[in-house]
């Protein structure tokens, strides 16, 4: 039985503008979303700023009710029997909100501990274990406006894992987070796993995804639209090459006429101070570089590499609709 | 750990977390003293003209009662807004403890910071306007006393839960802290008030914790006054609860709980 379901979970917001004259939109954020990840399985939920990744944690987490479909935790539909889920499921998300500041990292975690009915006998020792976790020893004590990003992400994740629940839903986890403490981070995830937890991550960075995650669902618009290991993922587009092209002073239309080549599936274009990096995803056997050499005719041209596609540009490729 | 006790245990241990929160805040502190005793003198100063001692040990009395009025009613509003801000709504509301029973001591704590401010504003009457207080009644005074204090603590629950969906409900705090003064009968005779008031005047538990108050104080007979309190109390704290499932899933409903 999977430990997360959800089938055609669906949620729409009515969005009111207007002062005087209020006008009513409704926004479809998850649009029919299917998918299920197995026990002590790491499952990534991948997609642009607005795809309704946090919208779906929502709802699993019961924090929002669906507008249509069903969505069960360990078997527990998260409507009908949301406060079982919840005794269940940790949940942390990145960023600097969601901890008392006045209070002691200690005091944070005893809080938590009393609101999921953590037993006093073993709630010392508990959060001295996950004190030490999360790497906070020695700064336990401390109230929680001293503590930098870092630390304070490392007290969410001990606070999510206080009731040492069976599944984990982590938002961004790592977001704004210096690569040291990223790396940190991302080591107790994967140890985690080891302790047998299910975990549910969404992420912007892929080469996180890529190292951490046993499966992916990358939404665009509120939809799925591609799930597989990151393997099967990275073989959407293996078959081709990306040919990335530094290049001073490319023209908008140079660039659209670089789309238009046959052969090239898509281009996006990265803007490092005064140079554009072109990632042209090129179908294969096409031998494309001299066109696109052409189109750029009028800007300086830096570095010209083709290599193998990475995650980041199958989910370039499947959020651009390409 | 029977149900009962880990209940009792979580409501004290989150109590005691929420005053900490607020203890340490040196301006809150400071306000908290100097609020209540600013509006005790003003109290005192309009009642003095009577020269009557029962009736300025009645003001005296109720503007102390004031402080913890206003320390829950203005706060009470902003209590769930305040989690809002600091991201914490969303994680309480989903966790497995009911939510009355996670406002609960936050509004309990806020009652006992507003004891703190009774203490001072006694201290103050005596201190610097001479004002006599003598308990008639100590056992019944301290009844009433924590009659009053739960009355006002269940009254900022109600509050608080009927207003969480809504950003702005830290403004209602402020809206109701004078209409309570005159409404719970703090400085001003229920008598004087228009008959239309009255009924809801003796609807609101403060009121009859209040006249217990009093009644301990002057050595009349408080038991009653002080279980009406109680039962009132009792009323709105299920009123309160009952709501704040349907209010919690409406919440859900329209996505209001992260909005800031």
């Amino acid at each position: 039985m999977p430990v997360v379901e959800t089938s055609e979970l669906r949620r729409t917001f009515t969005a009111r503008t207007g002062a005087f004259t209020r006008h009513k939109r409704e926004i479809e954020a998850v649009c029919g979303i299917t998918f299920s990840i197995e026990r002590g399985e790491l499952f990534g939920l991948l997609g642009p700023n607005g795809a309704g990744k946090t919208t779906t944690i929502k709802m699993l987490i019961t924090l929002l009710l669906p507008t249509s479909g069903s969505a069960r935790v360990l078997g527990l539909d998260v409507v009908s029997h949301a406060r079982d889920v919840r005794r269940h499921i940790g949940y942390a998300f990145g960023g600097d909100r969601g901890l008392y500041d006045r209070l002691s990292g200690t005091d944070n975690l005893r809080y938590f501990a009393e609101l999921y009915g953590v037993p006093p006998r073993t709630q010392r020792m508990r959060i001295a274990e996950l004190i030490e976790l999360v790497g906070l020893r020695g700064r336990e004590n401390d109230r929680v406006e001293v503590y930098s990003r870092g630390m304070r992400q490392r007290l969410h994740i001990a606070r999510a894992l206080m009731h040492d629940p069976d599944v984990l839903f982590l938002d961004e986890p790592t977001t704004g987070i210096d690569p040291v403490g990223a790396r940190e981070l991302r080591a107790t995830i994967a140890g985690l796993l080891t302790q047998g937890k299910t975990i549910l991550l969404t992420t912007h960075y892929m080469f996180e995804a890529d190292e951490l995650c046993d499966r992916i669902a990358v939404i665009r618009s509120g939809e799925v639209v591609a799930q597989g290991t990151p393997q099967d993922l990275k073989q959407r587009v293996s078959s081709g090459s990306v040919v990335e092209i530094e290049a001073f002073g490319a023209t908008g239309r140079a660039i659209d006429a670089i789309r238009r080549l046959r052969g090239v599936r898509s281009v996006t274009v990265e803007e490092r101070d005064q140079v554009h990096v072109l990632h042209v995803r090129v179908a294969p056997d096409a031998e494309v570089t001299p066109a696109i050499l052409a189109e750029l005719s009028s800007a300086r041209i830096g570095r010209i590499e083709s290599r193998e596609p990475t995650l980041e540009d199958a989910y370039v490729e499947l959020v651009s609709g390409g | 750990m029977s149900g009962s006790r880990r209940v009792l245990r979580q409501l004290l241990v989150t109590c005691w977390l929420q005053l900490k929160m607020t203890g340490p805040d040196t301006f809150t502190g400071v306000l908290n003293v100097a609020w209540p005793l600013f509006f005790a003198t003003t109290t005192f100063l309009v009642y003095r003209i009577t020269q009557h001692g029962q009736v300025i040990v009645y003001a005296g009395l109720g503007a102390s009662i004031m402080g913890i009025w206003s320390a829950v009613a203005t706060t009470a509003g902003g209590a769930l807004q305040r989690e809002r801000w600091i991201g914490t709504l969303e994680l309480i509301v989903s966790s497995p403890t009911p939510i009355p029973l996670v406002l609960i001591p936050i509004t309990i704590a806020m009652a006992a910071i507003g004891l703190f401010s009774l203490g001072m504003t006694l201290l103050w009457e005596w201190l610097v306007f001479s004002i006599p207080f003598h308990i008639a009644q100590p056992l019944a005074f301290a009844f009433a006393l924590f009659a009053m204090v739960f009355a006002i603590a269940m009254f900022g629950f109600l509050m608080s839960v009927t207003v969480v969906r809504y950003r702005t409900a830290w403004a209602l705090g402020n809206f109701f802290e004078y209409p309570g003064w005159l409404l719970c009968g703090f400085v001003v005779p229920l008598s004087v008030l228009p008959g239309w008031v009255r009924p809801l005047c003796y609807a609101l538990s403060p009121t009859w914790g209040m006249l217990a108050i009093r009644q301990a104080v002057d050595g009349g007979w408080p038991w009653v006054d002080g279980g009406v309190c109680v039962g009132l109390t009792a009323l709105c704290g299920a009123a309160a609860t009952l709501l704040s499932g349907r209010v919690l899933r409406s919440a859900r409903r329209h996505a209001s709980l992260s909005l800031t």
